[in-house]
């Protein structure tokens, strides 16, 4: 492996460990806070994926406008979803909330079944991101690619100052270290429960429509994605953003060079991450914390 | 997590109150569940072909569903990775058969171990962790069984693999068995169903069962007690992955082919679907939810029925499980005694 073949591995590792970071951040925060499993996060990276699909001739050549638009349908279906679905699961155990969830992705898969139908589509990256650059002399690495390391590693600190200087970001480590002090102060708990939750879904979604030209759009790809979020949670600990950004970087790092190395293995290098996490801290690297 | 402990065992304790002690005998006792089992066996002069493999493949399920009955129900961990062992049994079979094929018991045997085993690691490793993480340790472990039969040679790939001769139990050169015929499976599927619950049902009544109870209703306490409560955490993942892995050997040789979705979380989403439905906490409910869940599944796909939806079944199902949360949080077993209690007012 010559160092431009290096050099593009590792920007592949980041570009994919920071994607994964944007659906596992609001899959830790939900289950930090909310206290609830939602199997059905992986569908709502399925849903931004096809909102971009969707959306795509509406806006034509204005991708941003495209993007904002995406983001406000998927938190506004994330606050619904939140009030009609999830409202009165926080009660209940953990059992009845995977039944639920689970009922949610069938509905999900067949609803975009009967809405797109089962073809994979393309989504074309916009024009201005066409292209690729040169890196050593035989190999290039494509603009959209940049792009969405970029994009993400903005969101990231977007998400980063929310959660620690404002009076939400606030709330939200409070509700995360002790939910009970929390609502005992005041705080309306079910407001809070329902903007991290429709936040959950927009940085998902969001996550979906940035990947959408990079990965196509196709049927299921919501559940591999939530699997291998669910492992950079165990990885990175609940309700650590921190955790999740050093573990979806970790797991971006050992997908994409056990896919280089060990090409018929490579599916189980993710998950004997996770074993060893589990031997060496069982609670997650970052228990807790920002 | 430190902080939520108190909550859970709060909750912990709060349950008990709502959901039946498995180690408790059910009404009837013994006589309901050997009285359902005796009319069974009389089933096949009665109803079609299609029927009894319909029945093959319930009894199967139920199976499966009472194996997880055991870590779900009886020690109150929430595994949403249990299809792995099923699928492990059946790869076993199908592997272990080669083109030669080989003995029944042989087959069985090495179904039993492999999941066994692969229960040993998967529960050695996640057992470490509790609650919420459980659930997603336990599914990612099955994720990465799923992804050794889906990508690499030996385990077939996304097509599966025939299983080219059936098994038969042959005694001093006799055939005393051949499962390639319909009514020796469907007898054979029968007593390891009627074996799984018989020996579940007396390993509940016994010690173990009820450190089992102790554990769910409060680990702490059982601590307090002087128990040490990972090995029997341990032991009850590794039994119940050993009887899914006979689940998944029988399903193999029923349908003669294997196929990673075995494996997939689909599958161990649905049977923890069965067990809910049946309602959590008795051997029984795990029977009732696998004769329901499958009677659905078959249901939500007749086309007479659902005309078009038929094809989009999956939405008719989803629907049915959110109403079902919604509305029978205890399970069909749950419904009895709310019927009784409407009649008592």
């Amino acid at each position: 492996m010559d160092l431009s073949t290096f050099l593009v591995q590792c920007l592949n590792a980041v570009q994919y460990g920071l994607l994964l970071f944007l659906v596992a951040s609001g899959l830790t925060l939900i289950f930090g806070i909310m206290g609830v499993i939602n199997l059905a996060h992986g569908s709502f990276y399925m849903l931004g994926a096809y909102l971009a699909f969707a959306l795509a001739p509406w806006f034509g050549d204005w991708f941003f406008a495209r993007l904002v638009a995406g983001v406000v349908l998927a938190a506004i279906f994330g606050y619904l979803l939140e009030w009609a679905f999830f409202s009165f699961l926080y009660e209940r155990d953990h059992l009845q909330q995977v039944l639920m969830t689970y009922a949610l992705i069938l509905v999900f898969e067949e609803a975009r079944s009967l809405l797109v139908g089962n073809d994979v589509h393309g989504v074309a990256a916009p024009d201005w991101l066409a292209g690729s650059f040169r890196l050593g002399d035989l190999m290039s690495y494509p603009w959209y690619r940049v792009f969405s390391s970029l994009a993400c590693i903005v969101i990231a600190l977007g998400l980063y100052a929310v959660v620690n200087k404002t009076r939400l970001g606030m709330m939200i480590r409070a509700g995360a270290s002790n939910r009970d002090m929390v609502r005992g102060l005041g705080v309306d708990i079910r407001l809070l429960y329902r903007i991290v939750f429709a936040g959950g879904v927009a940085l998902a979604a969001l996550a979906g429509m940035i990947a959408a030209p990079l990965s196509s759009v196709y049927p299921g790809m919501g559940s591999s994605v939530l699997i291998i979020c669910f492992v950079v949670v165990v990885i990175g600990g609940i309700g650590s953003i921190t955790g999740a950004l050093i573990a979806s970087l970790l797991v971006g790092i050992v997908d994409t060079f056990g896919k280089v190395f060990f090409a018929e293995w490579s599916g189980v290098g993710v998950y004997l991450l996770m074993a060893i996490v589990l031997v060496w801290r069982p609670e997650g690297l970052m228990k807790r914390g920002y | 997590m430190a902080t939520d402990a108190p909550a859970e065992e709060a909750g912990a304790t709060a349950e008990v109150g709502l959901l039946p002690d498995i180690a408790r005998r059910e009404p009837g006792g013994w006589l309901v569940p050997t009285a359902a089992l005796l009319a069974l066996a009389a089933l096949p002069a009665l109803i079609s072909p299609y029927a009894q493999d319909l029945v093959v493949r319930i009894a199967i399920y139920a199976i499966f569903a009472l194996s997880l009955e055991l870590i779900v129900g009886a020690a109150g961990l929430v595994s949403l990775g249990h299809a792995a062992f099923l699928g492990i049994g059946a790869y076993a079979v199908v592997l272990g058969s080669g083109d030669a094929g080989a003995p029944l018991l042989v087959l069985l045997a090495l179904a039993v171990a492999s999941a066994a085993a692969y229960a040993l690691f998967v529960g050695a490793l996640s057992l470490r962790t509790r609650g919420v993480y459980f659930i997603m340790v336990t599914l990612a472990f099955a994720q990465m069984a799923y992804f050794v039969v889906h990508d690499t040679k030996t385990g077939g790939g996304s097509d599966g693999i025939f299983l080219s001769v059936k098994p038969v139990l042959q005694v001093a050169g006799t055939t005393l068995l051949d499962l390639d015929k319909r009514l020796p499976l469907y007898y054979t599927v029968l007593a390891a169903l009627g074996a799984t619950y018989a020996l579940l049902a007396l390993l509940l009544g016994s010690r173990f069962g009820h450190a089992l109870a102790g554990i769910r209703v409060s680990e702490q306490r059982m601590r307090a007690a002087g128990f040490s409560t990972y090995p029997y955490k341990l032991a009850a993942f590794v039994i119940a992955g050993a009887f899914a892995g006979l689940a998944g050997a029988l399903l193999a040789i029923k349908d003669g082919t294997v196929n990673p979705e075995l494996l997939a979380w689909q599958e161990s989403g649905a049977v923890l679907l069965m067990i809910i439905l049946g309602g959590i906490g008795s051997l029984r409910g795990a029977v009732i939810g696998a004769i329901a869940f499958t009677s659905l599944k078959e249901l939500v796909q007749w086309e007479a029925l659902f005309g078009s939806l038929a094809s989009h079944w999956q939405l008719t199902l989803g629907l049915a499980i959110i109403a079902f949360v919604a509305l029978l949080p205890k399970g069909l077993i749950g419904l009895a005694a709310l019927w009784k209690s409407r009649a008592r007012a």
